[in-house]
């Protein structure tokens, strides 16, 4: 049987870990079909048809799934769930919204937020901030599962899938997205990321971040900041980064005046290469760091941004 | 969209629901098992969720500005819930239902034991934490909404109460969002909803007469069996020992040569 994936798309691209819930969804099933819905959005439908191994695109042009609210997304899913074995999404904010409601509504567990696949029906997944890994077995018709996108990488283009069309939900009309604010910036985005730079409680001030974003820039890196930065009101939510924030595992990591809580550590720890610069030396972040620099911040990170 | 507020309950009696989960206390350093089968919980400090503290919190602030009449707290697990049951009582709320039960609970049985209870207890909205940072599944409130077939606003960090429906904030990928859902609904909460209160030592002691009902899971008719297996729970890989480098030339040049990711 098939796996389905669950596309998050902004009508015309592919977003928030599509391509590599694509994958996960390869090493779970032998076919990966992938359901793009939501009005104008034939575009990212044809992206979707052009990833490797996927099969076949399920395109629903609706306008009550733009704005991905959940009630409708998890009746459309639930649907067309019995045709599969998998039902699959990234475990980015839309995922985690509407899939334990695609479960719940099959009566079946939601496998969250999976960093490995061991076979059909089991996965390894994180819990206690991961600080210990799960391995749980699914005994359920139909294994609903979120993906950690950093566990698995984007299936690359290469494909040539069908696109069919398929008929729409009900539109439940429970909730309506009223506005949405979104941090607009040039860099990349913090998620997906090959290179982020991230400060902590050690930078003071919203102010000092801009001695950040400078070293970001010249590294084509996003900004990312630990949850002490982010309640001191120094940068936006969304740049945090730790268990309750974003999870990123990019190539390279610079730390810059964060001690290391295990909240933050269980953001980042599995970037490949991660840099700590902090002036005290017992802190934390030097035990998972690979390069760990001593030393006022304030001297450090200038003289970096201009030595790289 | 055209809502009859009518058909909406009316907020003025509207009870909410507050469901709480007791767990490893958020400072302890969790230890795996020597046998692999979980992580040690042996006199292991042990408290209230923290995102269920905001939870309880956020529907005291409801409360409190005249749009709920009362804040009823539960939770589902062992007798040793009460004192989590307390704790959300001293800081507030009504009154407390526990559902004991010493079997596994995994979210969905959970979600089906809420149902049983906000339908009881004809609540107009259920707030809860977002997750719980032990099994960190972040779905019992997306679960439960769909059981009672209610929208759901979850990653809550503003909440807006207005006649028979919420306008809610939530922080999603790249900002924040506003949603507007029909009440009854249930709302999940995240960290920068609000600052919970504390309890203080008078109402800690008021707390321990406040009524707090126990049933189990067979008088709400539910089959809590577990769904998924746990085969293994492991300790992470350990990240190799790195380097102290002396100065931020010696950090380009390892960066360049030894990692080459500059």
């Amino acid at each position: 049987m098939a796996a389905l994936v669950i596309a998050e798309h902004d009508k015309t691209r592919l977003k928030g870990g599509t391509a590599n819930a694509v994958t996960a969804a390869q090493e779970m099933a032998g076919e990966v079909h992938v359901l793009v819905a939501g009005s104008g959005s034939k575009a990212a439908a044809d992206a979707a048809a052009k990833l490797a191994g996927v099969t076949k695109v399920l395109h629903t042009d609706a306008a009550h799934y733009d704005g991905g609210g959940p009630e409708n997304y998890a009746a459309l899913v639930a649907g067309l769930a019995k045709q599969y074995s998998h039902v699959v999404a990234s475990a980015s904010a839309f995922g985690k919204g509407f899939m334990p409601r695609v479960a719940a509504l099959l009566d079946v567990a939601q496998v969250s937020e999976i960093s490995a696949v061991e076979s059909a029906d089991t996965f390894v997944r994180p819990i206690y901030a991961g600080n210990a890994f799960a391995t749980v077995q699914s005994s359920d018709p139909v294994k609903v599962v979120t993906v950690r996108a950093t566990g698995f990488e984007a299936a690359k283009e290469g494909g040539s899938a069908t696109v069919e069309s398929t008929p729409a939900g009900p539109d439940k009309g429970q909730s309506t997205v009223l506005s949405q604010e979104l941090t607009k910036s040039a860099r990349p985005e913090l998620g997906g990321a090959r290179r982020v730079v991230s400060g902590g409680r050690g930078l003071a001030s919203g102010e000092n971040f801009k001695m950040l974003e400078t070293l970001a820039d010249k590294l084509g890196a996003a900004i990312g900041a630990s949850r002490a930065a982010v309640d001191s009101g120094y940068v936006p939510n969304d740049c945090q980064v730790g268990q309750t924030g974003k999870i990123v595992a990019p190539e390279l990591y610079i730390a810059v005046g964060i001690s290391g809580a295990i909240q933050h550590l269980a953001g980042m720890k599995d970037s490949k290469v991660i840099v700590a610069i902090n002036k005290d030396p017992e802190a934390p972040i030097f035990q998972v760091a690979d390069y760990g620099l001593v030393g006022d911040l304030f001297q450090i990170v200038p003289e970096l941004t201009k030595k790289i | 969209m055209n809502w009859d507020s009518s058909a909406g309950r009316n907020s003025h009696k509207m009870k909410i629901l507050v469901p709480v989960k007791r767990v490893v206390d958020f400072n302890v350093k969790v230890r795996v098992k020597a046998d692999q089968s979980g992580v040690e919980l042996a006199n292991v400090k042990m408290s209230m969720n923290p995102f269920c503290e905001i939870a309880v919190e956020e529907a005291l602030k409801i409360k409190e500005a005249g749009k709920a009449t009362e804040v009823i707290a539960v939770s589902c697990g062992t007798a040793a819930c009460q004192e989590t049951l307390r704790t959300a009582l001293a800081m507030g709320a009504d009154r407390a239902v526990l559902v004991e039960t010493d079997a596994e609970l995994q979210p969905l049985a959970v979600a089906k034991l809420l149902k049983a209870v906000a339908s009881k207890e004809s609540a107009g909205l259920v707030i809860l934490g977002k997750q719980a940072i032990d099994d960190d599944a972040n779905q019992t409130g997306q679960m439960l909404a769909a059981l009672l077939d209610w929208p759901q606003a979850v990653f809550a960090s503003k909440v807006e109460i207005g006649d028979g429906s919420a306008r809610v904030m939530r922080e999603i990928d790249g900002g924040l969002e506003t949603v507007e859902i029909k009440l009854p609904a249930v709302v999940t909460t995240d960290l920068r909803l609000n600052t919970p209160r504390y309890a203080t030592l008078p109402n800690i002691m008021k707390a321990k007469k406040k009524p707090l009902e126990v049933v189990k899971p067979a008088d709400l008719g539910v089959d809590v069996a577990p769904r998924l297996k746990t085969v293994k729970v492991a300790e992470p890989g350990k990240r190799k020992a790195g380097v102290m480098v002396k100065d931020v030339g010696e950090l380009v040049d390892k960066l360049k040569n030894e990692a080459k990711v500059i």
